[in-house]
């Protein structure tokens, strides 16, 4: 957003939309997750929910003129040595949202040589790209599948690491850039690759809402929030307090939430049987069900919380046959039906 | 075009064309901005003059590009006066005014994308000229992310303005009045127009957000109130013409056969509207210009009002396409600038070379500082003791892009052999996508039957979308080959201009039996339609699938510099093979 001072759509105005929500919330608990990959016709709330779910999120404590949003009770060190320049001198940000441009050159994603102060002073300097802007907050890239395919490397690469790694124009720089990869793509406009679809944790399909109901629901909601946003966020200021309250209790307990055998051993039998290759999609597929668990308050993995996630983490991993026309998502519901009894 | 060319419909689209710009001097950002489907010439430029009467305008220029746009460093300037000299982008220096962006439809993804997220952001409104011929099935289309975030198309392609008016280089006449009578208060304008956009087969929701937007816009437009129990028919009618009519991708049903579905039953079991009482009729009559001294009518309900509004902006041959039973086609995802920019602007770094920054080119700093560090003591000491660097010492990168193709597939669809030809040819085309994310290649196919070709499946490397166009491809009738090798040949050529290498694959027995005129026979035609892949440059290969190959395949072969295939059985895997051999594994 341009302006601070706009307010962002409510996340629980959000009219269905169930599943994109559900994993926006699984990833924003555990950023381990690799973040989110959503399919969907254009128009259907995408950006809007992945605004809202940042703009919901508490302000974060920063130290103030890192450029890298440095946490002051993180150990690593920064390359700035913003703490060591700020004393105890914490601020507050709110919540990156980097919204990444299609036509994004490389320098501009991971950062290059400050070209202002190299020609005017001659002083080295490493100017901050995307990725550090997005820096404990969310990246959205909309139409990823248009993107170069160097670039989704690269980013992948870094959410995965959460570290940007800069070896260029005679700099050699290393920076945290933990963010929640965020992307968006019409599988009718090309495709994108399975190795770096596999990447991505969770992968929903999102269609345009079908109920007659809802669309009226969301016409008006759009209108009201037009009309006035205080307002229209005031209506919803409780259940966003709610929604935060539950994402903040989940991040506390997931360290504790325990996985028994049988569950792994669940998580296997439902990878085989689905074939989805890999140990990626089991471990994220695990993950993602503590996650789960954790945003129901829970400190056990059940086997209804493995089933509750399996059809985002796996969608994308199923090896395709390229005359089969069963969808990835009906193999995956038969597979529950068969393994989880309800 | 005279006096009497002057039609009805032309009239109405003209009005409506001219409201568009009332709506956006009320609305400005919050619509978007207006998609101008009109070829250049007196109609637009009227147009434009119209909008210039009410608001100031900024022309995007054709040179610009995603970094022109925010602005940043201006080298040459810099490095002429050795102080630092920026350059504001064009987005800050149109605040305020309304941003003119001609060929819209050639729009390269990056600036398409820049300016889709600066709408979201509130830049200034937009006006895209999609210069497209209306005609071509072809063209190139304005980028979808982009357009859809405009909330109003016009298109006065069909616009016919008095000759008299044209000559005499009048001003455009000022934007009509609106509607003289604002009409009844609609009963529930969103539900209306969400339940109208549904039953014109609109998917995306943001059309009826933007067109309860146009409503209110129109409705302060005219002067009166805009809250959403104050709108009146002509806001709704308005909203409908400029936003929904133009997305339609169906007509609604007739309401004697199957009404659109009364909002009243879809909302009212399930969801109440407490913070929205049914509008009361004002109780004074604010409307002084209302002559007539009548009580105000009753709300109205407005879903069939709205329908018929937007009937009048569906697109150009919409109708057409639904009588011939064709779906219309999802429009190209994007223009590309071709593959000579590609290599200076991306793909992976591969040294650089003597040149000019911008337009997409970017600077190599240290290549260019070590250009210019041999000459520091030949060139005059600057005062400030830098580095002198001119203008010709300056590099840029090169990139590598790979080379991308796009296979068409010119398959005959005639006859009783047409079932099994087809179903491998849509086998070929679908194990070509499963690979072509490898190397972003794109695949076309063009069916020819009866009496024409037709494009039955646009170039594209989405396999989903493959599948679903090519599901319902019929066969059987006439061969006639010459017109299946001239929609090739034009695709082919599209392609090339897109800065793809195109590769055509003809699928036939070769025999001709429709098509030619008096003087050439249905086979000559198709020998003199093949003569002209030859003289294009564009490479094809010739699949002959008769049982008994004739010499008919093989002259067709020759004359179109093709490389002939015998197949007498033809199955997908072995045309895939054909084409990967043809194309020395580009493809």
């Amino acid at each position: 957003m341009a302006t601070p001072a706009r307010i962002p759509f409510p996340f629980t105005a959000i009219v269905g939309q169930a599943e994109m929500k559900q994993a926006l919330l699984l990833a924003a608990v555990e950023p381990r997750l690799g973040g989110v990959m959503v399919f969907g016709d254009r128009g259907t709330g995408k950006s809007t929910a992945v605004r809202a779910l940042a703009g919901l999120l508490p302000p974060m404590k920063v130290v103030p003129g890192c450029r890298y949003f440095c946490a002051p009770d993180d150990r690593a060190p920064c390359i700035e040595g913003c703490r060591e320049k700020a004393g105890k001198q914490v601020e507050e940000a709110s919540v990156p949202f980097v919204d990444l441009p299609l036509g994004a050159t490389e320098d501009r994603v991971v950062g290059s040589l400050d070209l202002e102060r190299a020609l005017a002073t001659g002083e080295k300097r490493f100017e901050p790209g995307l990725l550090a802007k997005a820096n404990r907050g969310f990246l959205y890239i909309d139409e990823i599948n248009l993107l170069e395919d160097h670039l989704v490397d690269l980013l992948l690469d870094v959410a995965v690491s959460g570290t940007n790694v800069v070896e260029r124009e005679g700099l050699s720089i290393r920076h945290p850039a933990r963010f929640i990869l965020v992307g968006s793509g019409n599988p009718e406009e090309g495709e994108l690759r399975p190795q770096l679809l596999d990447r991505f944790g969770l992968s929903v399909d999102v269609r345009t809402p079908t109920d007659m109901g809802d669309r009226i629901e969301i016409v008006k909601r759009c209108d009201r929030f037009d009309r006035d946003p205080a307002a229209f966020a005031a209506e919803f200021r409780e259940s966003e307090g709610a929604t935060l309250e539950a994402i903040a209790k989940a991040r506390k307990v997931l360290p504790k939430v325990q996985v028994a055998d049988e569950m792994l051993g669940l998580g296997a039998q439902l990878c085989s049987a689905v074939g989805a290759d890999g140990l990626r999609g089991e471990l994220t597929l695990l993950r993602a069900a503590r996650a789960q668990a954790a945003l129901q308050g829970k400190k056990e993995v059940k086997p209804h919380h493995v089933a509750e996630v399996a059809t985002m983490a796996l969608r994308h991993r199923l090896r395709r046959n390229v005359l089969d026309d069963t969808g990835s998502t009906s193999r995956i519901t038969r597979a529950i039906t068969e393994l989880i009894p309800a | 075009m005279t006096l009497a060319g002057v039609d009805e419909d032309s009239n109405e689209r003209w009005a409506l064309a001219l409201s568009a710009i009332d709506v956006l001097a009320v609305a400005g950002n919050r619509v978007g901005g207006v998609l101008l489907r009109a070829r250049p010439g007196p109609v637009r430029d009227a147009w434009v003059e119209a909008l210039q009467l009410v608001l100031p305008t900024r022309r995007l220029p054709a040179s610009a590009d995603a970094e022109a746009l925010d602005g940043g460093l201006d080298l040459t300037a810099t490095l002429a006066s050795g102080k630092l000299v920026q350059r504001a982008g064009i987005l800050a220096d149109a605040a305020g005014k309304v941003l003119l962006v001609p060929m819209a439809e050639r729009l390269n993804a990056a600036l398409a994308a820049r300016l889709a997220s600066a709408v979201d952001e509130g830049a200034p409104p937009l006006v895209l000229f999609d210069e497209g011929d209306p005609e071509d099935p072809e063209r190139e289309r304005v980028p979808q992310g982009l357009a859809e975030r405009l909330a109003i198309h016009i298109d006065l392609n069909a616009v016919r303005l008095p000759m008299s008016a044209l000559i005499a280089g009048e001003a455009p006449p000022p934007p009509l009045e609106m509607l003289a009578e604002p009409g009844a208060i609609a009963k529930d304008p969103e539900t209306a127009l969400a339940v109208a956009a549904a039953s014109l087969g609109i998917a995306s929701i943001r059309a009826p957000v933007l067109a309860v937007r146009v409503a209110r816009a129109h409705a302060r437009a005219d002067e009166r109130p805009d809250t959403i129990d104050q709108l009146r028919e002509a806001d709704m009618a308005a909203a409908a013409a400029l936003v929904l009519g133009p997305r339609a991708t169906r007509v609604p049903p007739p309401p004697e056969e199957e009404p659109p579905p009364p909002p009243e039953e879809q909302e009212q079991p399930d969801e109440p509207p407490p913070e929205e009482p049914p509008p009361p009729p004002p109780p004074s009559d604010d409307n002084p210009g209302d002559d007539q001294e009548q009580p105000e009518p009753p709300p109205i309900d407005p879903t069939d009002m709205i329908l018929d509004a937007a009937q009048t902006a569906l697109p150009q041959g919409l109708l057409d396409a639904l009588a011939a039973g064709t779906m219309s086609k999802a429009p190209k995802a994007s223009g590309s600038s071709g593959a000579k920019q590609k290599s200076i602007t991306s793909g992976r770094p591969a040294g650089v070379r003597p040149g000019m920054p911008g337009r997409g080119a970017r600077l190599a700093l240290i290549e260019t500082i070590k250009t210019a560090a041999p000459w520091q003591k030949l060139r005059p000491r600057r005062e400030d003791g830098r580095l002198a660097i001119r203008t010709d010492d300056l590099r840029i990168r090169r990139f590598v892009a790979q080379t991308q193709s796009t296979t068409i597939f010119a398959v005959d669809a005639s006859g009783s052999a047409a079932f099994a030809r087809l179903a491998e040819a849509k086998g070929a085309v679908e194990l070509l996508l499963a690979e072509a994310y490898v190397k972003r290649a794109e695949v076309a196919l063009v069916a020819f039957r009866g009496t024409e070709a037709a494009l039955a499946l646009p170039p594209t490397r989405s396999l989903p979308r493959a599948k679903k166009e090519l599901a319902g491809l019929a066969g059987g009738g006439g061969t006639p080959i010459a017109s299946g090798l001239d929609l090739a040949l034009k695709v082919a050529e599209s392609e090339r201009g897109r800065g793809r290498t195109p590769l055509v694959v003809v699928l036939t027995d070769g025999r001709a039996n429709v098509g030619g005129n008096g003087t050439l026979s249905p086979q000559d035609a198709a020998l003199a339609s093949a003569r002209a892949y030859r003289a294009s440059g564009i490479s094809a290969v010739f699949i002959d699938c008769s049982p008994r190959p004739r010499p008919q395949g093989a002259e067709l072969a020759q004359a179109m510099g093709a490389r002939l295939v015998t197949l007498p059985r033809v199955d997908a895997k072995s045309v895939v093979a054909a084409v990967k051999s043809a194309s020395g594994g580009a493809i």
